[in-house]
């Protein structure tokens, strides 16, 4: 299980790559890459980040999805810092013997990783920047996976 | 105890983090949100809505009851917006 919290890009082949290198035990690798969107003359964005939390969140949100699905591997990288539109900001790629498993973890992480993971993005257009608001979608898509949290 | 602001709370605060002494009636993390909002108008209003401020003692999301006992580091933060 990898948890990393950094300002440099990653690069999700490899890290998909290095979850199953050497492994012959693995059916199903899914992953998931969360790109930056240049919507409405987005200039850039800065995630705002509670480092040692994130690290101490996230590795407990893969505890709580392992706990649900039997998996091999798990790697959840997360950017923070300023990006431009089209840079990679979040990775989350599962492992395990069954594609079912891995989908569902993989979602549950992304779904969870959103409403727990403390970071904030703030939006940089022309006209000055501003904090992106939490939405109510996001709190239902995790909502969803109850009862576990 | 250490306290560490993110996000707008930060900002509206004006700084990124301080340590300060609690009177001794200060028992939760409510309380301790009536209490920063008596020290100046930039606490006023980072909690002028204190039921969108999300609190974690020690790296852990807590509720406003949560007791401050044995707490080293209490953070505040908007809602997340990662992923």
């Amino acid at each position: 299980m990898t948890v990393r919290i950094q300002t440099a890009p990653f690069d999700a082949e490899a890290e998909v790559a290095a979850l199953t290198a050497g492994r012959t035990d693995i059916g199903a690798v899914v992953s998931f890459t969360g790109l930056c969107r240049g919507d409405d003359g987005l200039v850039a964005m800065t995630l705002d980040c509670y480092v040692e939390m994130a690290e101490a969140e996230i590795g407990r949100l893969i505890e709580a999805a392992r706990a649900r699905w039997p998996l091999e591997g798990v790697t959840v990288i997360h950017r923070h810092g300023r990006l431009l539109p089209g840079d990679p900001i979040v990775l989350v790629a599962v492992a395990s013997k069954h594609r079912r498993a891995a989908f569902a973890a993989a979602e549950f992480l992304m779904d969870h990783l959103k409403t727990r993971a403390p970071f904030w993005k703030q939006e940089e257009r022309a006209g000055g920047a501003a904090w992106v608001e939490a939405t109510e979608a996001d709190d239902a898509a995790a909502a969803r996976w109850a009862p576990e949290r | 105890m250490r306290l560490v602001y993110f996000a707008w709370v930060r900002e509206r605060i004006g700084v990124a983090e301080e340590t300060v002494d609690l009177p001794a009636d200060v028992a939760t993390v409510a309380d301790l949100v009536a209490w920063l909002k008596t020290r100046g108008e930039g606490y006023g209003h980072a909690f002028e809505n204190p039921a969108v401020v999300r609190a974690a003692i020690d790296r852990t999301h807590v509720k406003p009851d949560a007791s401050l006992i044995g707490a080293r580091e209490v953070a505040f933060f908007p809602p997340m917006t990662g992923g």
